[in-house]
């Protein structure tokens, strides 16, 4: 690829604002938490397996999702929170088999350890659902070329980068991540399309995944 | 203050956001309605919130609810029982409740397209209610109210179309949508920017306070919920080890009527320590700011906390803060990554000794602090929440197009 490859379709970045609601639900023992996880919204699981991604941009020591820290911290279920930190979100296409994923670790755990079942945590440490309600909106920002692309990602919000690498791909379903689709649809790159692809963006904070991410494109634009 | 002075702290793009977000609520009026003008949190954000609501184009205004001297006894009773706190309310209390909310509901035009009414005491309005969308905006700690105030304050509540805690432990089974969103600070505001060397040191000198010790501070209205005389204890307990100086400064809000009589008690209680300074400050924001920076480390031990503003202004100035997980402190601190909680007064002095004696721990725990109040509750991400949630008035599902 040359430098003045030009997409067929430009890329037009979004951003997603999310607005967190309460659900009035809680749970003060693993048996509860197990029931009220199967029957609250998908919005609510996608909350609360996404939460530490948003709020902490920079590194933090915490389990990347709610469950875990809970079962640790309330339950004192270290072996639990471990086995719940150590799904890989990013193996998964829909918050349904997520949700089963996470649900069935829980399930394994209670039957091999019954007595955790019984720890309830104490009064104000139980486990308050919430769920995100996103707003989608396009910004100004539009690329033709990887150059526009490279210099535009590092400018956008952790929001807009955020939208783009998890919202798109697990909650709205697309399957990948949209700059990969961007870079193998329109601009023909595939062998950069896999490569963003194959980057597990759970493990990284936001402004690390934003680094990765311009390091890759920037080694594919020609020096000049 | 405007939108674009905040760019060096937040970057372009979130105040771009903002632009966006209020493009799509143009036409749409807003009004706030609380029971003070100055002090508290409430007051401190709408002083700062409306006018940047209004530089967006959102059109917002501000009225304060009127009250005499019984409403806000009755309305600190309220308060306090919220808290779980017990008190002995009578049918009369009640009375003079409802009554004040007519005198005001008689004299407050209620027209806007949005009413957003903060806290008890004005929640009554929401008997003039007709067509438009109101919202309930609670910043006190309601997980484990005295029924009976709740229950009372519930029958209005579950009228308005949504409501709005600090904190997820706060939320109820109610009928309507409930947001999440958490107060924030101006890093911009008296009491937040930053000031020189200079300013500290004329502050500290005006009040007398040495700095040849490490010093603990503790800012807070002279309220028993802020539990001023368990700082003291936890501070005697720790200075039998760590050689260092209290200062418990605060002031009292104009709907607190408690104030004098709790500030005498504190007083009374440090009589004799020479290394103990009690400030009964009016309000002065570069003070404030001034005593937190010139501070080792940050107390907020509160029996209970809506949300602690002053942990987070404590935080936004990198201090090590030691603060009670009541509330919405538990959201701003970490325990161990970006500061200590704690549950006692003796786990209180433990941490306290702990943070005076590794002052290294100490100053990662504050910039970890940082940070996150960066992130997450900059006046910036509390002006964008307010306008999703004044959106999210006019539209349901979960994933909204605009």
């Amino acid at each position: 690829m040359t430098e003045s490859t030009h997409a067929v379709e430009p890329f037009r970045f979004y951003t997603r604002l999310h607005l967190t609601e309460l659900l009035g639900i809680k749970a003060s023992s693993l048996a509860e938490l197990i029931r009220c996880m199967k029957s609250v919204p998908g919005s609510s699981i996608y909350h609360h397996t996404h939460r530490f991604l948003q709020q902490h941009q920079y590194l933090s020591p915490e389990p990347p999702n709610d469950f875990a820290y809970w079962a640790t911290e309330a339950l004192g279920e270290e072996a639990l929170g471990e086995h719940l930190a150590s799904v890989n979100t990013v193996q998964f296409g829909d918050i349904r088999s997520l949700r089963e994923s996470l649900c069935g670790t829980m399930e394994r755990y209670a039957g091999e350890h019954p007595r955790a079942l019984n720890k309830t945590a104490d009064p104000g440490e139980e486990f308050f659902f919430m769920k995100s309600v996103s707003f989608i909106l396009p910004t100004r920002h539009e690329a033709r070329t990887l150059e526009e692309f490279a210099g535009i990602l590092q400018e956008i919000t952790a929001d807009s980068l955020y939208y783009h690498m998890f919202e798109s791909r697990l909650r709205l379903e697309k399957q990948t991540n949209d700059f990969s689709t961007w870079f193998s649809g329109s601009l023909g790159d595939a062998a950069l399309a896999a490569d963003v692809e194959r980057l597990d963006p759970y493990t990284h904070t936001m402004e690390g995944l934003r680094r990765s991410l311009l390091r890759l494109i920037r080694s594919r634009i020609p020096r000049r | 203050m405007q939108l674009d002075d905040y760019i060096p702290i937040v970057g372009r793009s979130v105040i771009e956001d903002l632009r966006l977000l209020s493009e799509r609520l143009s036409g749409r009026r807003i009004q706030h309605i609380n029971s003070t003008a100055v002090g508290g949190g409430v007051a401190e954000i709408l002083n700062r919130m409306v006018p940047l609501c209004n530089e967006l184009g959102v059109d917002s205004r501000w009225d304060v609810i009127t009250g005499g001297e019984r409403f806000f006894g009755v309305t600190k009773k309220f308060h306090n029982a919220l808290h779980g706190k017990p008190e002995s309310l009578t049918r009369e209390d009640f009375e003079v409740f409802v009554e004040n909310g007519r005198l005001n509901a008689e004299r407050t035009a209620t027209d806007a397209d949005i009413v957003f009414i903060h806290d008890p005491q004005p929640v009554t309005l929401i008997e003039k209610k007709s067509g438009n969308k109101w919202i309930w905006r609670c910043h006190v700690d309601v997980s484990d109210p005295l029924q009976e105030v709740w229950r009372f304050l519930a029958d209005y509540v579950v009228r308005y179309d949504a409501a709005v805690f600090s904190a997820p432990g706060f939320s109820r089974e109610l009928p309507m949508r409930q947001a999440l969103i958490s107060p924030s600070i101006d890093p911009l505001s008296d009491k937040n920017r930053d000031i020189g060397p200079d300013i500290v040191d004329a502050v500290m000198n005006k009040y007398g306070i040495p700095r040849d010790k490490p010093i603990v501070t503790q800012i807070s209205r002279f309220d028993r919920l802020k539990d001023p005389v368990g700082v003291l204890e936890a501070y005697r307990i720790a200075k039998k080890n760590v050689d260092c100086r209290l200062v418990l400064a605060g002031g009292t809000a104009s709907d607190d009527p408690e104030g004098a009589e709790v500030y005498q008690e504190v007083l009374e209680k440090a009589a004799g320590d020479p290394d103990v300074h009690i400030l009964l400050m009016s309000q002065n924001d570069i003070e404030i700011n001034a005593l937190q920076r010139a501070s080792d480390v940050i107390v907020q031990k509160s029996l209970k906390e809506g949300f602690g503003l002053t942990v987070t202004e404590a935080l936004w100035k990198a201090k090590p803060v030691l603060a009670s997980a009541v509330g919405g402190i538990p959201l701003q601190i970490r325990h161990k990554y970006s500061g200590m909680l704690c549950h006692s007064v003796d786990g209180a002095a433990f941490s306290l000794k702990q943070l005076l004696n590794s002052p290294e721990f100490a100053k990662k725990l504050g910039e970890n602090g940082r940070e996150h109040v960066r992130n997450n509750f900059l006046l910036t991400r509390h002006l964008r929440d307010y306008l999703l949630l004044f959106l999210s008035m006019n539209i349901t599902g979960d994933v909204v197009y605009l």
